[in-house]
């Protein structure tokens, strides 16, 4: 599994490229640290613990040398959820008063309960992304079944997976078929009535290639299982990324015990 | 905005969410036979691409949630289907996180399990003629009670969420109409060119 997987360029579900140092490492390990690493942040109290989580992520970003642009697209689908809660909770929590608009006050409370959301928001999301998101989607759903995850769902994943490339290239033919007939998508009548008829013709079509993927199946003999084709390896590299993770979280969760608020208004 | 992240919740909400979904998981995937998994996999993975199709929305555009014809046409399946692409949807576009998966995708499955209950119940009334409105309900119902689903998640978390779900909630009107329309249209589409796959949620129940 340490061999990179190439991929066909166009295609839905695009893993990102990572550093060669996070490629090394058991699909497993990744799995676990992001999930461990949500656990912690999660469960921070305090802005200054969530501030330095944040801090551990920005870090593993720069060191995984991501695509920046792949990395802003994530990060813009946060945005929405976010500003609804920085723009109301300074005005919904009550507390010493920040600044006053006209006759809503905004107190500092809330304004650190948003940031704090922001914080954990984004700090779980770089993780999950650099960890989870740097595999291939195969590998992903390999390694959730050696997890522990129910065979009967991890079959399912992974031959939603495959089946994900096979009809967004269908649904990129027929669109391509929609554009040469000079279908442009407005905010009409025409253009829910053609969405609603190509969403109909992919499950029409998907529906047939159900049939051929059961008969395909039944050939190779399928009875509830599949072979795993992956062979981890989980080595001594791994287990000391382990434990160097396990010690960065156990220091957030002390951080978060023993951060001293006072300071941390001074700091702000 | 169907998608709650990381980091909002309180933990006994995002417990609660993980528990009940992992309930209705085992249930339905108790019902997913070897026969019946290659169909749930193409239908699960066509539902997610033609979530990604953006549909233009006045100045804005979005994304159909398609969880109510989901239950029309996988009828319990709907629910291994929606975990399968709400993880995907978090490993891969960052929308979500590990924990609050559970929460978000019981507050597209339990949608989308009503859907499949209520078509169940009409069925023996139900024309030909009527099938359209029967898209056209699934579609308002599956994007309406997501929408309240999440204000609700949202407002259990503490008291200064309240506002911000009210918000929320205004931001799925738009969004149910274009998708009981699109609904309408895909459910004619099926009953003339594949009525079978109409009756397809309908068998896991019986």
């Amino acid at each position: 599994m340490t061999t990179t997987v190439p991929t066909p360029p166009a295609t839905p579900l695009p893993p990102l490229r990572g550093a060669d140092w996070l490629l090394a490492h058991d699909p497993r390990l990744r799995l676990l640290a992001a999930g461990l690493f949500a656990l912690v942040v999660v469960s921070l109290n305090q802005l200054s613990s969530s501030g330095a989580a944040l801090a551990l992520a920005l870090g593993l970003t720069v060191a995984a040398r991501l695509d920046a642009r792949a990395l802003a697209r994530r990060l813009l689908a946060l945005t929405g959820f976010l500003l609804i809660m920085l723009l109301t909770l300074p005005f919904t929590t009550p507390g010493t008063s920040w600044f006053t608009l006209g006759s809503l006050s905004a107190s500092t409370a809330g304004r650190d309960l948003a940031l704090l959301i922001l914080c954990k928001a984004t700090a779980v999301m770089l993780t999950l992304t650099i960890l989870v998101g740097t595999l291939d989607p195969l590998a992903f759903a390999q390694a959730l079944g050696r997890l522990g995850v129910p065979h009967r769902l991890t079959q399912l994943l992974l031959l939603t997976i495959r089946q994900i490339h096979l009809i967004d290239a269908e649904s990129i033919r027929l669109r391509q078929a929609l554009r040469a007939r000079a279908f442009v998508p407005r905010t009409d009548w025409q253009t829910w009535r053609t969405y609603g008829w190509l969403i109909g013709m992919l499950l029409v079509r998907s529906f047939a290639r159900a049939e051929r993927l059961l008969e395909a199946m039944r050939c190779r003999g399928f009875r509830g299982r599949f072979y795993r084709l992956d062979t981890p390896t989980w080595r001594t590299a791994d287990s000391l990324a382990a434990l160097g993770w396990l010690l960065l979280l156990g220091g957030l969760l002390w951080f978060d015990q023993h951060a001293d608020v006072q300071a941390l208004g001074a700091m702000l | 905005m169907a998608h709650i992240p990381e980091g909002v919740l309180s933990a006994p909400v995002l417990s609660a969410g993980a528990l009940i979904t992992t309930a209705l998981l085992t249930v339905a995937l108790r019902r997913l036979d070897d026969v019946a998994l290659p169909r749930a996999a193409v239908l699960a993975s066509a539902l997610f691409v033609a979530s990604l199709i953006s549909v233009p929305l006045g100045p804005t555009s979005v994304h159909l949630l398609l969880n109510g014809l989901m239950g029309l046409l996988l009828g319990w399946t709907a629910v291994p289907a929606i975990v399968v692409a709400l993880a995907l949807q978090a490993a891969f576009f960052g929308f979500g996180g590990p924990l609050v998966l559970g929460v978000n995708a019981l507050n597209l499955a339990l949608p989308a399990l009503m859907c499949a209950g209520g078509v169940r119940l009409v069925r023996p009334y139900l024309r030909p003629a009527h099938w359209p409105i029967v898209g056209f309900s699934a579609g308002v119902l599956g994007v309406m009670l997501t929408g309240v689903l999440v204000a609700a998640t949202l407002a259990a978390s503490g008291e200064p969420f309240r506002p911000a779900a009210q918000v929320l909630l205004l931001t799925y009107p738009p969004l149910a109409l274009v998708e009981g329309l699109i609904t309408a249209t895909i459910i004619g589409f099926l009953q003339r060119v594949a009525p079978d796959m109409l009756a397809l949620g309908q068998m896991r129940h019986d």
